[in-house]
C-alpha cells in the first residue's frame, strides 16, 4: 500500500484501493482463461468441419482464423463485462475461479497443439 | 543490401512486436515473482506508478499488433495458393513448405499451432495488466489474485515463445517474399 513519506512526498494513500473485493480481478481471469479455451475450440470445430470452416471465414485472405480469433475475443470480452458487472463488489471463491481458469488454459493448449487436436478429429 | 516490401513487414511483426512482446512478458514475470518475496510494500511516486501503467499497457498493446499484423497482414501472404501453372513455389511459402516432406511439419506443426496459440499472450497480458493496474501495490494482499497473474504470465510467455520459435523457423524455410518494392538498405546495388 502507498502512502506518503518523507521519501515519497507524492504517494498517495490507497487504503481503498487495498480494500477492493476480489471480484473484479476473478472476473477478469476467468474470463481470460475462457477466452483462450473458447479459442481453441473453435479452431479445432473449424479443423473437422467445412461448414464451420466457412462459417468462421470472416476474412477471405485470412480464412478461418479470422472468425475464429475474432469471436473467441467477442466472448472473453462480453464474458469479462458479464462477470466484472455481477462481481464488482464481490469477494468470491477464487481458488475455484483459479482452477476453473487453469483449467481452461490447459485445455486450450492443449486443444491448440495439433498432435492432440488431430487425435480428437482421429485424422 | 536488399530486402522486399513484404520481407520488411514480416520482420516488423516477428523481430519488432513479436520479440520486443517476449522480452516484455519477461519483465513482467520477473516483477511479479519479485513480489513474492517482498517483505515490505514498495512505495512508487505519481510518475512511477504512470510508467508502471504505460508500461503494461504498452505490453499488451505490441502484444495485439504482433498477432493482428500476423494474421491480417502475413499469414495471407504465407497462405496464397499458387496460381496453375506456377513452376516456382518461393513467393507461396505454405504450399512451398508443404511440397517436400522434410518441410511439411513446419506447417502441419508449427504454423498450425502458432497461429492459433499467440492469440493465448496478448489475452493473458490484457488481464495482467487490468488486473495489475486495478490493484496497484495491493495485489500483495490478494496472494491468489496473484498467483493467478504469474500462472497466466508464464502462459503468455510460452505461448509468445511458441509463436516467435516457429515463426523463425518457417521464415528461414520459406520466408514471404515479394511485393511491390524492393526497399534498398544502405546504399547497395539497386
Amino acid at each position: 500500500m502507498n502512502s506518503p513519506s518523507p521519501h515519497n512526498p507524492s504517494a498517495v494513500p490507497t487504503a481503498v484501493v487495498s480494500d477492493l473485493p476480489n471480484g473484479p480481478g476473478a472476473a477478469a481471469i476467468l474470463s481470460a482463461g475462457l477466452g483462450c479455451f473458447l479459442l481453441s475450440v473453435f479452431a479445432v470445430l473449424a479443423d473437422a468441419s467445412k461448414p464451420v470452416t466457412k462459417f468462421f471465414t470472416y476474412y477471405v485472405p485470412t480464412g478461418p482464423l479470422s472468425g475464429v480469433t475474432t469471436t473467441a475475443i467477442l466472448l472473453w470480452l462480453l464474458t469479462w463485462f458479464v462477470l466484472a458487472r455481477m462481481w464488482r463488489h464481490r469477494t468470491v471463491a477464487l481458488v475455484k475461479i483459479n482452477v476453473a481458469a487453469f483449467v481452461f488454459l490447459l485445455l486450450g493448449i492443449l486443444l491448440t497443439f495439433p498432435p492432440f487436436a488431430d487425435l480428437l478429429l482421429r485424422k | 543490401m536488399e530486402i522486399s516490401s513484404r520481407g520488411l513487414i514480416t520482420q516488423i511483426h516477428g523481430m519488432l512486436f513479436g520479440a520486443f512482446f517476449l522480452l516484455a512478458i519477461f519483465a513482467v514475470a520477473v516483477e511479479l515473482w519479485r513480489t513474492v518475496y517482498e517483505t515490505e510494500p514498495r512505495v512508487l511516486s505519481g510518475t512511477g506508478r504512470s510508467m508502471e501503467r504505460l508500461y503494461l499497457i504498452g505490453t499488451a498493446l505490441i502484444g495485439w499488433a504482433a498477432v493482428l499484423t500476423g494474421a491480417y497482414i502475413v499469414y495471407p501472404w504465407y497462405r496464397a495458393i499458387p496460381p496453375v501453372g506456377v513452376v516456382s513455389l518461393a513467393q507461396f511459402p505454405q504450399a512451398l513448405l508443404k511440397s517436400s516432406p522434410t518441410t511439411a511439419g513446419w506447417h502441419s506443426l508449427g504454423m498450425e499451432w502458432k497461429e492459433h496459440i499467440a492469440w493465448f499472450a496478448p489475452i493473458a497480458m490484457t488481464m495482467v495488466a487490468y488486473v495489475s493496474i486495478k490493484y496497484g501495490s495491493s495485489i500483495r494482499k490478494h496472494r491468489q489474485l496473484r498467483n493467478a497473474l504469474l500462472v497466466f504470465v508464464l502462459v503468455a510467455f510460452f505461448a509468445a515463445g511458441v509463436a516467435g520459435y516457429f515463426g523463425a523457423e518457417i521464415d528461414d524455410h520459406a520466408p514471404v517474399q515479394g511485393g511491390s518494392t524492393a526497399i534498398h538498405w544502405m546504399g547497395g546495388s539497386h
